[in-house]
């Protein structure tokens, strides 16, 4: 509802000049998270129109992954949303299984439920701190991310790498975790609802948090669902859903955990959504740490998994299997799937057409944040400008996934 | 999975899984021409020219209520008639159920759109259009969303290749970015895993091997 001001009627036409004025948000927006382009249509300080920009950081990681080997693909997934690696690699390696008709061992399981976990916290920190930071609260955000580091040291000790672990493979998980590791994670999952609290304290029932969220971006559940939300934006709009208990993957359905959901659909419900997740996060990691056993953490089929260096020194067979393994990499059977699990941020879901070779014919990435960004325009339709801040960093979105 | 928990019955045909019975829900569904379990999933294949009236009926049968368009996705067969599949991932919270819709389609027909079904869908449809070329009737919004400004071609068609066809980079001379044909230094190793044993190609002198072992076939 622009100020439209005719100037002139010509025989033609009206020739009308509107007052409105276009901003670009972003893509070097420390707000917007990484290279979003969302170009503002204002009228005053209040947003008319908002149309995201997206694909500046596309890689044509679904091309790619056509000319790889199955467990090529795999590192690609770690890049996708680079805050919440592992829960990227649990889908591929899910559907992977799916169509080789084979399951990961109990101990492999477990260890996905765990790290799987620990990346859900890992990524909720990071979410929850920045986007106090683009509200404009900084402490949270140095807190946060030296609780994050001591997770990054757990990613390191397991895979070898802080963040782009490829870790979990399809078959199981490249290697058991190391001695004293699950000692470390328990420890850790002690003292964590510590920093918790003392977060909550910072922003919970913060009269500045509360003014900036409360109310902001309201979304109603028929509306969530009609824009494909999942994920803790889904559960602020009131509909209990998520995957790990309605399409329970790995060990999920034999650990114990409540599922928060909200009522009111703003910024400040998907806010507590996920301070809640986080702390029913660290009660499934400790099941996770108590439910381990030892045993086998891939599948014992030399098909589908390499041998151990150990056995490769011994066994002609094992050798043979090592370079097979990777230079052909194994023939998934023709086929396809739509597997999905709950990632940090909502539905993550990978659609993989087999036709028998051993590359994936298609690899279609169902990204969680695809999805809310395109809401942001109904989302941020008249709020003020200051609010798109808040609204895009409630919607967590990472653009490794959302460009792909 | 509640369904699959009874006791078995042995001499009997074992009672319809959940996947059947929601796939005969769904193969009744006007439109549908064929529905069935693939590996645990169902999937429906719908005539182009209902979708929108498949879609409408799968969100809003009660015993449906797919209330959730998950994803859609084109699939590129370039050896086929009609060379693509468009691929619609649906999601029932009530129900707790899954199914896949594919309709086909070539690089000029057009899919009707399904935004008014689920708003989502516009930009899953730019992104195919983008990436496959594929075009939707009836949505307003049919911009690209991935590729840059300015971008010729379709990424995800089997003929694109990898290294597509023009590199970017920033001309120091000239202060600004420029588009070139790609150069590549290496070519892109791709193997032919396909056949192990007869991947060397027949040495020269050998051929007479192969005319011998082609004439005892055809002898029988």
């Amino acid at each position: 509802m622009s100020e439209t001001v005719v100037t002139e009627i010509t025989p033609s036409g009206r020739t009308v000049e509107i007052d409105s004025h276009s901003i670009n948000f972003g893509p070097q927006h420390p707000a917007a998270h990484g290279v979003l382009r969302l170009i503002l249509e204002l009228d005053g300080e209040i947003v008319e129109r908002a149309d995201p920009h997206i694909g500046l950081l596309h890689r044509g990681t679904e091309k790619l992954i056509e000319y790889k080997t199955y467990m090529q693909a795999v590192p690609y997934f770690d890049r996708l949303d680079y805050v919440s690696p592992m829960c990227e690699e649990h889908a591929f390696a899910l559907a992977v299984e799916k169509l080789l008709g084979i399951t990961a061992p109990d101990r492999a399981q477990w260890i996905r439920v765990l790290f799987a976990e620990i990346t859900r916290v890992l990524n909720h920190l990071l979410n929850l701190t920045t986007y106090a930071l683009d509200v404009g609260a900084i402490t949270p955000s140095l807190w946060g991310f030296e609780e994050r580091e001591k997770l990054m040291e757990f990613h390191e000790a397991a895979s070898g790498a802080r963040l782009h672990a490829n870790y979990f493979r399809p078959g199981g998980v490249a290697k058991d975790l190391p001695a004293g590791l699950t000692d470390k994670i328990a420890a850790w999952a002690e003292t964590f609802p510590k920093f918790l609290d003392e977060l909550e304290e910072l922003l919970t029932n913060n009269r500045i948090w509360k003014q900036r969220t409360v109310d902001i971006g309201v979304f109603s559940a028929e509306q969530a669902l009609a824009w494909g939300f999942s994920g803790p934006p889904l559960r602020a709009s009131g509909v209990p859903w998520d995957l790990r208990r309605s399409q329970p993957y790995d060990k999920y359905a034999e650990v114990d955990f409540q599922i928060p959901v909200g009522r009111n659909g703003d910024c400040y419900d998907r806010y507590l959504m996920r301070i809640y997740e986080t702390r029913e996060s660290v009660k499934i990691i400790k099941q996770a740490l108590a439910k381990m056993k030892p045993g086998p953490v891939k599948v014992q089929d030399r098909k589908f998994t390499p041998p151990t260096r150990g056995e490769m020194k011994r066994s002609m067979e094992a050798l043979i299997h090592h370079f097979k393994l990777y230079t052909e990499g194994y023939h998934v059977p023709a086929g396809a799937t739509y597997t999905a699990v709950e990632s940090p941020k909502g539905e993550f879901g990978v659609y993989l057409v087999a036709d028998g070779t051993n590359k994936p014919y298609r690899c279609k990435i169902r990204s969680t944040g695809f999805a809310f960004l395109q809401a942001t325009d109904v989302m941020t339709k008249r709020h003020m400008l200051a609010d798109v801040c808040a609204i895009v960093g409630s919607l967590d979105v990472v653009f490794g996934e959302i460009d792909r | 999975m509640a369904e699959e928990a009874k006791p078995a019955e042995a001499v009997p045909p074992p009672p319809p899984s959940a996947q059947e019975l929601l796939s005969q829900a769904v193969g009744s569904v006007r439109g549908v021409y064929g529905s069935r379990v693939e590996g645990g999933e169902v999937v429906a294949r719908a005539a182009r020219d209902s979708l929108v009236g498949v879609m409408t009926a799968l969100r809003d049968d009660p015993r449906l209520a797919f209330e959730q368009m998950m994803d859609l996705c084109g699939v590129d067969w370039p050896e086929r008639g009609e060379r693509f599949d468009v691929v619609y991932n649906l999601l029932s919270v009530s129900l707790n159920q899954r199914v896949r819709v594919i309709v086909t389609t070539d690089a000029v027909t057009p899919v009707p759109s399904i935004h008014t079904v689920w708003p989502v869908a516009t930009w899953w449809e730019r992104e195919a259009w983008d990436l496959f070329g594929i075009v939707f009737s009836g949505q307003p919004d049919l911009r690209r969303i991935l590729t840059d400004y300015g971008f010729e071609g379709h990424p995800l068609r089997k003929d694109f290749p990898l290294t597509g066809y023009v590199e970017v980079r920033y001309d120091e001379d000239r202060k600004q970015v420029v588009n070139e044909p790609v150069r590549l230094t290496q070519d892109f190793r791709s193997f032919d895993f396909l056949s192990p044993w007869e991947a060397m190609t027949t040495l020269p002198g050998d051929e007479k091997v192969f005319t011998e072992r082609a004439a005892e076939q055809a002898k029988g």
